[in-house]
């Protein structure tokens, strides 16, 4: 992993990007947090820690994940589009890029349990998968909702022997699992290590998970390179629940503002319906889960509950990096309905032989509505594979 | 005028009863009888809970109040509104003369504004708040010159894991006083307090000496925890357990002096006005 030379989207030393960002935590988890805080360049940038990690990513996770040159969605959208094969890592998208990282961290603090939430259940099985290669006790909170609609990941946590606990506060998803994931962690606050999931959380999360998914971007740089003789694509493309995936396919590309960073983010219903989770679209300012953020909230600044018809991407903020590319303008952000993803998964399907996660579909679904031109060469993080959302596929086969 | 809790604090130094309790439950305009009977009672000062959708450092007692709070309709605006003339008599009960702190979380005072928020606690005649997830570097960068502007107190937490050196931080850079939390946990999630662990941990923060008086919180709920609580700091702080009381009895001021009585085990007397 390269350190990027500070830049205005690298975070600040009190863990801001421009004005969101930072650590708004009760006092109960102060010491964690600093903890982590302290140590979490040192532990990266430890050449043993490196060696591990790009073992693991090698020989456990499978990567480099392929570039694939989607040449029948190419053709049909009108523009090169390449497919940054997250769906096949390990344990089905790119979640464990991170979990495996975090679990060296947790290691090194000599943590004995992990805990973490999980929304469409990736997250949870791939925290689960690393508990397990490395032996420590796991606990995944997940909204009773999503246990429901993401079953067959529930059944993977299980089986890789993960205690999945429901949130059944709130809305009963992603959000109220990160609550009672962070209560969990307060009530356990020395031999615990949360594993957050998205580049969401107190400073120095965000910035720890976006370095271990840079690993995507670093990758894109040097495939892209092999196939078209450079290294930058007119845009990247990825969707956006927390900002993990997209963090990391954006990673190297943060300070070459040719490069059009492109955000999909869910629309559910439809942006104004009341049932949907498009955070730029819909927030404002506001703080949750330990940062200050984009946040879907009412007047009084309570949090609404969002809506998606993909788990992963239901979630009523942003992490603090991609409110600031919001922001400044950097990043530019798509709306996307339930309806949308769903036909730019079943075209996937059809015509590249490739059945991406609802949220993935999202990323695809941004195409169309980009003016891509045909000289254009466009990168789109495809962060997992659409097993675990079958059963939604199938209630809407055309 | 001095803030009513620094006055507090220099008039009594033991057994301080500070009680929470959500604003707008059980009924949303049950916040204003429940001050007013608590203040009855002898309760020293007050922490009215701002009711917040996503309250992280909370148990289910109180998260459930919050909710039931919000689905009455409860907002800070209204909470001004309820409170605005508490101080003055003018409602036609008498006037609360005892401390009045909020407590709740950043993101609704964000909304609120800040430099707006601290100027209806000066109107309303709110002393300090308490808002667990603005830590005190935060605080002290961003918001503390405003805080002091309307002579607002924000109160902060130590724990068990607070090194020293952070307390004496808090010590010197905070006011009012100090909320210890009695262990590693969330709100309603721990009964009692005399685990041999906790009893190391009160020694050891009494032994420092420190500047501000001290209330212990969490895992209080009646005499026993109370009392135990009183040994060790300047008094106790209840929530919960009054906010388990709230839900099996109906609110009135003899159910809550009930509580209150318990609490202190004092002899109820008849009529005691
Ligand atoms: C396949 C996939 N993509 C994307 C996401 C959204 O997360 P993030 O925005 O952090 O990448 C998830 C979350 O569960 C996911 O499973």
């Amino acid at each position: 992993m390269e350190t990027l030379a500070p830049s205005s989207f690298s975070v600040s030393s009190t863990g801001f990007y421009g004005g969101f960002g930072g650590a708004f935590i009760p006092e109960m988890l102060y010491p964690n947090v600093e903890e982590l805080r302290r140590n979490y360049l040192a532990i990266i940038a430890d050449p043993a820690f490196q060696d591990e990690f790009w073992q693991l990513l090698t020989d456990y996770v499978g990567r480099p994940t392929p570039l694939f040159l989607a040449r029948r969605l190419s053709e049909y959208i009108g523009a090169t589009i390449y497919l940054k094969r997250e769906d096949l890592c390990h344990t089905g998208a790119h979640k464990v890029n991170n979990t495996i990282g975090q679990i060296l961290v947790a290691q090194r603090l000599g943590k004995k349990r992990i805990v973490a939430e999980t929304g469409a259940g990736q997250h949870g099985v791939a925290t689960a998968t690393v508990c397990a290669l490395m032996n420590l006790e796991c606990i995944v909170y997940m909204g009773a909702i999503d246990i429901e609609r993401q079953k067959p990941n529930v059944d993977r946590m299980r089986m890789l022997g993960a205690t999945v606990v429901p949130a059944r506060s709130g809305s009963q998803t992603l959000k109220d699992a990160t609550n009672e994931a962070m209560r969990h962690w307060i009530n356990n606050p020395e031999d615990t290590h949360y594993i957050i999931g998205s580049v969401v959380g107190p400073h120095p999360y965000p910035d720890m998970v976006a370095r271990f998914q840079s690993v995507i971007s670093e990758e894109i740089r040097r495939q892209l390179f092999a196939k078209t003789g450079r290294e930058t694509p007119d845009y990247m493309v990825a969707c956006v629940g927390g900002g993990s995936n997209a963090a990391g396919a954006f990673y190297h590309y943060l300070d070459e503002p040719e490069v059009r960073l492109v955000a999909a983010e869910a629309a559910g219903h439809g942006v104004t319906t009341g049932h949907s989770a498009a955070t730029t679209a819909l927030g404002k300012p506001g703080v949750l889960h330990g940062s200050r953020t984009i946040l879907m909230q009412t007047e009084d600044g309570q949090v609404i509950e969002p809506y998606s018809i993909s788990a992963g991407l239901d979630y009523p903020g942003i992490g603090p990096l991609h409110a600031h590319l919001f922001n400044s303008g950097r990043g530019e952000f798509y709306p996307i309905t339930d309806g949308e993803a769903l036909a730019a998964g079943f075209q996937l399907s059809r015509l590249e032989g490739i059945i991406p996660a609802l949220e993935s579909a999202h990323a695809l679904a941004a195409l169309p509505k980009m003016n891509l031109q045909p000289n254009n060469v466009v990168v789109v993080c495809l962060s997992g594979r659409g097993d675990k959302d079958l059963s939604t596929y199938v209630k809407y086969l055309p | 005028m001095q803030n009513r809790i620094t006055r507090l604090f220099a008039q009594k130094s033991e057994q301080l009863l500070n009680v929470y309790f959500t604003a707008g439950f059980p009924s949303l305009n049950d916040t204003l009888p429940i001050l007013q009977s608590l203040q009855r009672a002898g309760v020293d000062l007050v922490e009215i809970g701002m009711p917040y959708s996503d309250p992280v450092a909370d148990g289910e007692t109180i998260q459930q109040s919050n909710g039931r709070a919000l689905s009455n309709g409860m907002s800070l605006k209204l909470l001004f509104e309820q409170l605005t003339d508490c101080r003055t008599g003018s409602s036609g009960l008498p006037p609360v003369t005892i401390p009045i702190l909020l407590m709740g979380y950043i993101n609704p005072v964000l909304q609120f504004g800040v430099e707006a928020f601290c100027q209806q606690c000066r109107e309303v005649g709110i002393d300090g708040v308490i808002l667990p997830d603005l830590p005190l570097d935060l605080y002290l960068t961003e918001y503390a010159p405003t805080f002091r502007k309307y002579g607002v107190l924000s109160i902060h937490l130590i724990t068990p894991q607070t090194s020293e050196a952070r307390i004496r931080l808090i010590d010197q850079a905070s006011e009012g006083f100090i909320y210890m939390v009695s262990s590693a946990s969330i709100t309603g999630s721990v009964q009692g307090i005399d685990d041999p662990l906790q009893t190391a941990y009160f020694q050891r923060i009494q032994a420092m000496n420190l500047r501000q008086p001290r209330l212990i919180g969490f895992g209080i709920n009646n005499h026993d925890t109370f009392q135990r609580a009183c040994r060790y700091a300047n008094g106790a702080i209840i929530g919960s357990a009054f906010i388990r009381h709230l839900e099996a009895e109906p609110v009135t001021a003899s159910s809550i002096e009930e509580f209150v009585y318990m609490v202190r085990g004092q002899a109820i007397l008849a009529d005691a006005n």
